[in-house]
């Protein structure tokens, strides 16, 4: 629907009154993520909470200490944290209109948060079979569920690259995928955000 | 065209900014790994040190990829909402921590 409108606008009269009221339908979308983010955020930071009360609500069983592997957490950091950085050279291919560039760093992108979450998977997979899955105490109950809830919303935002990534191979980059790329680009660098704060109070704290 | 061009290289950074963010980002990480795996030190000032590291990390990521700033209307609108969820947080988190915390106390 936009993309007629937009290319006759700018055939007929570029940058005018309607070019205007696009940038700000844009910039509303922007600041309404902005509020989904930041509601988000509230989730998480109830997580955290929890976390702190029942850390150390271990009922007899392993802390903290005995179970983080910190180097396997810092792949999984970096990992994470490479994945921002590409995402933002997609988001400045994009404002130069290069759909190749912004395809291929996005699928390192892709890449580098599927190995985090394969790593994520491969770690709780670990801790179960140990028989430390997230019944055996209060602890690890927190624990589950606050790494866990960061690593659906990975997921979820692996599912939504995936879709972007057809979507601009088919539709290229138009007003319609424009404004998706950068939602996403800032629930990426929103979910690196609060990974800082998991592998700090979590993992680093944890294995003090 | 050109003015709207202009802009967004203005709101949404560059390739240097995200090599900063970047650079930034990988030291902030490796000092507090480092000074946990490596030990030795004291345990107090090792949290209080690692707080201050990913609290300065998550502000140059904020600043950095996600492109909040007080110069842009956009930037000062959701920058204000993100300083209103962080005093909500203090409170939720702070609160249940601190009750929780004497709660405990107090049931022993």
């Amino acid at each position: 629907m936009a993309t007629d409108t937009m290319t006759n606008q700018h055939v007929a009269a570029h940058g005018g009154h309607d070019d205007h009221e696009h940038h700000d339908m844009t910039g509303t979308k922007m600041y309404a993520f902005w509020v989904y983010l930041m509601s988000d955020l509230i989730i998480f930071g109830s997580l955290f909470a929890t976390y702190g009360v029942l850390h150390n609500g271990t009922a007899g069983g392993p802390g903290g200490k005995d179970i983080f592997e910190l180097d396997f957490v810092l792949i999984e950091t970096f990992l994470l944290l490479f994945s921002s950085f590409t995402y933002g050279l997609a988001v400045l291919a994009m404002h130069k209109d290069k759909v190749k560039q912004v395809i291929g760093w996005l699928v390192v992108t892709f890449a580098c948060g599927a190995g985090f979450v394969g790593m994520e998977i491969y770690e709780f997979h670990h801790l179960i079979l140990e028989g430390l899955g997230p019944d055996r105490s209060a602890f690890l109950s927190s624990f589950f569920a606050l790494v866990g809830t960061h690593g659906l919303h990975v997921s979820f935002g692996l599912l939504w690259m995936a879709i972007m990534l057809i979507q601009l191979s088919t539709k290229g980059l138009t007003d319609m995928t424009r404004p998706r790329i950068m939602c996403l680009s800032l629930f990426w660098h929103f979910l690196d955000i609060v990974w800082i704060c998991v592998f700090t109070f979590v993992y680093l704290m944890g294995a003090l | 065209m050109s003015h709207s061009h202009d802009h967004d290289s203005h709101s949404h950074g560059s390739t240097k900014s995200y090599i900063i963010g970047l650079i930034l980002s990988i030291l902030l990480t490796i000092v507090p790994f480092g000074m946990v795996m490596k030990g030795g030190f004291d345990e107090t000032f090792v949290v209080i040190a690692i707080a201050i590291l990913a609290v300065c990390q998550v502000l140059i990521q904020l600043i950095l990829f996600m492109h909040l700033n007080l110069k842009t209307q956009e930037g000062r609108d959701s920058g204000s909402f993100v300083f209103f969820t962080a005093v909500i947080l203090v409170l939720v988190i702070g609160g249940t921590l601190w009750i929780m915390y004497h709660l405990n106390l107090n049931l022993m």
